[in-house]
């Protein structure tokens, strides 16, 4: 799945999480966390956004995350929906999303 | 038997509230991808629930996903994720006829098909929300034996009669009310009564879960978590109610012990369903 424009999915109120993604300019996977609980979950964000990103087979963009203590299901579904939105393919293959 | 006294709401693109709805221990969690998700959220709404589905918190509380109508854009959408999820049942908004009925389960059919769960795992509920769904509220509760719950939605219901909440003993929900239930029992289903919009007032919450539980009501929609514990007090038998049905037990059981089709307590015959009723009065003191 390839990101194609500009799109942001979530929110910043807490446990939730706000994911922007974006073409990228490098050709790369670039990815950008920011969280409040950075040091204690920082790897565990870090893993479920990467194994998100990796089902979707998305393998270049710009992917910046402003986390507020959202949990690893509310992660892959705000991430899953950011690269829908940003993406070329508008119907959902949910093997996987799973 | 399933109890269930309090399905509590959950906006479907509210992540904190779907992160700890659970905490409130409601009997069953209907997340809402309808009426409380506005047209643009509605894509992520739906992840968001389909991923909250499947979190170990919601595997052991029962799960209910109230999808947009099938006429919409969004319906078949989340019908999708909510089978796929793992949803134990589906709510129907607004249902007219049994028809609609009928075409969500053979949808659901295929749905579990393609994904593989059991054909026949995923339950079905109807909100009934305007006169001809109380018209036809017998057919809808018995249009399929996926059918677990018919309940009644009263905002959209008076707008449709041409009036509004009155209050007190509410006899603008009377006939509704009482077509609903009556549709529960013959179907053999649970029967669940409209929400109270007030979060803030417990006492008129209050009066109204009586009439409810006096109909005969086996629950009720509730939109906010601090209405479940009040619900579940207000649902909870009395200690001489606890009392009476474990003599009506026992009773029941030494009857059994002795061969004997049908015992008296206390002057009074002990069949079915007075033991039935009492097995429910023990079901809702342990659960409260």
């Amino acid at each position: 799945m390839r990101v194609i424009k500009e799109a942001i999915a979530g929110t910043l109120e807490s446990s939730d999480l706000l994911v922007k993604v974006a073409p990228s300019d490098t050709g790369r996977l670039d990815i950008v966390i920011q969280s409040e609980v950075i040091k204690q979950f920082g790897k565990q964000i870090k893993r479920v956004v990467t194994d998100t990103l990796d089902k979707l087979s998305v393998s270049e963009g710009s992917i910046v995350i402003e986390d507020k203590g959202a949990l690893d299901c509310v992660i892959r579904a705000r991430v899953q929906a950011a690269v829908l939105r940003g993406s070329d393919s508008d119907e959902a293959d949910w093997g996987k999303l799973s | 038997m399933k109890l269930r006294r309090s399905m509590l709401f959950v906006p479907g693109d509210n992540a904190a509230a779907l992160s700890t709805a659970f905490v409130y221990k409601p009997d069953s969690i209907m997340f809402d991808l309808e009426d409380a998700v506005s047209p643009r959220e509605k894509d992520s709404a739906r992840l968001l629930v389909f991923q909250a589905l499947r979190h170990p918190a919601y595997q052991e509380i029962e799960t209910v996903v109230r999808i947009n109508g099938l006429n919409t854009e969004f319906g078949l959408k989340d019908l999708e994720a909510a089978v796929r999820g793992g949803v134990d049942v589906v709510r129907l908004p607004k249902t007219d006829s049994a028809d609609e009925i009928h075409e969500l389960e053979a949808h659901v059919v295929r749905i579990e098909k393609a994904c593989g769960r059991l054909v026949g795992d995923t339950k079905l509920m109807a909100a009934i929300e305007s006169a001809s769904g109380v018209v036809n509220a017998v057919a809808i509760a018995t249009a399929s034996p996926r059918m677990i719950a018919i309940a009644i939605a009263g905002f959209d219901y008076l707008v449709d009669m041409h009036t509004k909440r009155s209050g007190g003993s509410e006899p603008e929900l009377f006939y509704a009310r009482a077509a609903v239930l009556h549709a529960a029992r013959a179907a053999h289903i649970d029967a669940f009564d409209v929400v109270y919009g007030d979060v803030n007032d417990d006492e008129g919450f209050l009066r109204e879960v009586t009439i409810a539980r006096q109909l005969g009501f086996d629950g009720k929609s509730l939109i906010h978590p601090r209405q479940v514990e009040l619900l579940h007090r207000a649902y909870a038998p009395t200690p001489q109610e606890v009392e009476h049905a474990r003599r009506v037990l026992a009773a029941a059981e030494t009857a059994h012990h002795n061969g004997l089709g049908v015992v008296a307590l206390d002057g009074k015959m002990i069949d079915p369903p007075v033991i039935e009723e009492a097995e429910m009065v023990l079901q809702r003191a342990e659960a409260s």
